[in-house]
């Protein structure tokens, strides 16, 4: 009896359960027919399709150990090895043949001579070059407690020390009155502008540099539309408890323009991993003057309110400890998908502070009932991103 | 430890084979006689063929039967030569041989594929000359690999000798208009991996031609030891100069005799360091 009744309930959920597995089961029909007929258009390739990255070279004593990466649809298998323009012994680990995803190290004896300038090319079995550039040659800075530390101190003096100063504006921003506290928020917006567009850029040549089937440029896109995103949801979320303080708006621009300045250490790192310690120290002396103003834009949110010194503390440090991770990470594990990846969440997190601001100054505008967008805040707004324009060009 | 530098294999590869064979190699074709002359057959068809030109790089190559460089002809000075030519590559080719002819001979018209051409003429002069393929894009056409050399030996032979045969070219990979490869018989480092054997005392005659595409002028210098050399070898009078080192322009050509005057490996290569170490480089080791 009981049995029966199951039977029942389950025969019209059979037939109609066919209509919910049948699409499925046509596609994957469908996909086997392609997969093994083609799709009418001639199938082969003309020529064939390798792929080969190369994301580092580390310069010894011994000579250069050439970190290779497989992205392309096909197996290969590296043939020969080129040092300008020289075949030359090379050392494979473990194989000259890498699967797709596959990666290799190659060693290659060789006597560089500091500062010059190396081209390694591989040639595959198929006759295809790829090459990579060592475009001033120094020995590869080996991770020991001292780099450790050095890399730090650079971090330190360009995130956390100029945010920090920016930060001692504060007493003299509060002498503002309303509507000059509004173009001080303008001004962060110009600033904070200036910054989106920079980090984007610097994540868009990352992301052109990444492996192509990263699709590194894309990542910086899908990184700033999700950041924020992510960060409006829990913006809205909190906001239905309560109203939002100046504090903890000044913490969101923190963390944004963290995201940002360890983009900062990223590229100091880089630069001297690479050996070109003279622009390392051109970097350093740059972004330390220019995220001075960025000081100026985490107190902004502040004026009205009666912060810690604690706070402050906290806020230079969220804003500028990020630049020592930077250095750190650029200095010993440079990965450009990671980083273009980094840079768009910074972009996207920055993108969301504009947005909250804005918002800020809209509702400062509607209580005093003057514009939102008064000549005084346009100028404001225009002097952020000349001043940011400004001290770039240092360091660009 | 590994050393600095390039040490190449040795291992006996498709492109070392073809290039020992084309050292020592001489098509002197299928032999008749017609009015008391003696007339030479040859067979050369023009083909599609992937190409071993270092160890382990395979190069999409347009070839004489074949291989890079294409068969050395060799006749003697006023044979009757007819050249049967096959197209079974998928483009137009030609053959334009170096030396006097008759214009209709002269290899400038496309012979399309899958179609067959005879050239047919005296051999004249003497000499060390040249044949390659002639339709445009020129540059295509020979850097893809369709050449070869051409010996009219003079009537009164020359002195025996041990006799070589060295065609240097050069491949272009990526087709930038520059070569990343520099070899002497289509493989780069094959002399060097296994040196080219010859005897203390004995008269070596080389073949050298260039058919470099993309450079100007490639060379050939000899280390330990001086040469001969013969420019094209064509005027018996002509006196050769003596050095260690010649350099020829694309087309040049010329006969080099040498004698090692004691054991040991004396290195050949482009005086060019460049070419050099991308592939043009090689011993003769002399034996007691
Ligand atoms: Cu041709």
């Amino acid at each position: 009896m009981q049995t029966k009744a199951v039977v029942d309930r389950l025969k019209p959920l059979k037939s109609k359960g066919i209509w919910g597995i049948l699409p499925v089961v046509l596609l994957a029909i469908v996909i086997v027919l392609i997969a093994n007929f083609g799709t009418g258009i001639k199938t082969e390739s003309v020529a064939p399709i390798e792929v080969l990255d190369i994301p580092k070279i580390i310069l010894t004593d011994e000579g250069f150990a050439v970190h290779v990466f497989n992205s392309g649809p096909e197996e290969v298998t590296i043939a020969q090895v080129l040092v300008n323009d020289a075949f030359w012994n090379a050392e494979f680990n473990p194989s000259p043949t890498m699967s797709r995803f596959g990666e290799t190290e190659i060693k290659i004896p060789y006597g560089w001579v500091e500062g010059d300038p190396y081209e390694i090319k591989l040639i595959t079995s198929n006759g295809l070059l790829f090459s990579g550039e060592v475009p001033v040659a120094a020995k590869t800075p080996e991770p020991s407690a001292a780099r450790f530390g050095q890399y730090a101190l650079i971090g330190f003096y360009v995130g956390v020390v100029p945010v920090g100063l920016g930060l001692l504006w504060f007493p003299f921003l509060r002498r503002f009155s309303n509507r000059g506290i509004q173009a001080i928020l303008a001004l962060t917006v110009g600033l904070l502008f200036f910054l989106v567009v920079d980090t984007l850029q610097e994540g868009l040549e990352l992301g052109a540099e990444a492996p192509g089937v990263f699709q590194g440029t894309g990542l910086v896109w899908f990184g700033a539309l999700l950041s924020f995103l992510f960060l409006l949801a829990m913006d809205q979320a909190s906001e239905r408890k309560g109203a939002r303080s100046g504090k903890h708006v000044a913490y969101k621009i923190a963390g944004g323009i963290g995201l940002h300045n360890l983009g900062e250490g990223l590229a100091i790192g880089a630069a001297f991993a690479t050996g070109e310690a003279a622009l390392g120290t051109f970097l350093v002396i740059g972004f330390t003057l220019h995220n001075i103003t960025e000081g100026v834009g985490i107190a902004s949110p502040l004026l009205k309110e009666q912060p810690t010194w604690r706070t402050f503390l906290n806020l230079a440090l969220l804003a500028g400890a990020p630049a020592i991770a930077g250095t750190w990470a650029g200095g010993f594990v440079f990965n450009d998908t990671l980083a273009a990846l980094f840079f768009g969440i910074g972009a996207g997190a920055i993108l969301q502070v504009i947005y909250v601001i804005g918002a800020m100054i809209l509702r400062e505008a509607k209580k005093s009932a003057s514009p939102s967008m008064s000549w005084l805040n346009f100028v404001s707004l225009t002097a952020g991103i000349l001043l940011m324009y400004a001290t770039a060009m240092l360091v660009n | 430890m590994m050393a600095h530098g390039y040490e190449p294999s040795d291992e006996n590869t498709p492109g070392m084979e073809a290039a020992f064979k084309a050292l020592t190699t001489f098509d002197y074709g299928k032999t008749s006689t017609r009015d008391g002359r003696t007339v030479r057959e040859y067979k050369l068809v023009a083909m599609d063929t992937d190409v071993e030109i270092a160890k382990g790089i395979t190069f999409p190559g347009w070839t004489f039967n074949g291989s890079i460089p294409g068969p050395t002809l060799r006749c003697t000075e006023g044979d009757i030569l007819r050249i049967k030519f096959w197209n079974g590559s998928l483009h137009p080719h030609s053959i334009h041989f170096h030396g006097i002819h008759p214009t209709n001979m002269d290899g400038i018209e496309p012979v399309q594929p899958g179609s067959e051409f005879i050239y047919e003429f005296e051999a004249k002069p003497a000499g060390m000359h040249l044949y390659h393929c002639h339709i445009p894009p020129l540059s295509k056409h020979i850097h893809k690999g369709l050449y070869g050399n051409f010996i009219i030996d003079p009537v009164k032979p020359r002195k025996p000798a041990r006799e070589l045969n060295m065609v240097m070219n050069g491949y272009d990979l990526d087709l930038d208009g520059e070569n990343e490869i520099y070899t002497v018989n289509g493989y780069a480092f094959a002399f060097q991996a296994r040196p080219i054997e010859v005897k203390v005392g004995e008269l070596v005659r080389v073949y050298l031609s260039n058919f470099t595409e993309f450079d100007l002028i490639n060379s050939f210098h000899l280390h330990a030891n001086l040469f001969h050399y013969y420019e094209v070898g064509a005027d018996p009078d002509a006196r050769p100069i003596y050095t260690d080192t010649v350099m020829q322009c694309q087309g040049q050509r010329g006969i080099l005799e040498m004698v090692f005057p004691s054991p040991g490996k004396y290195m050949f290569h482009a005086h060019q360091s460049e070419f050099a170490e991308l592939g043009w480089m090689g011993f003769f080791e002399a034996k007691g």
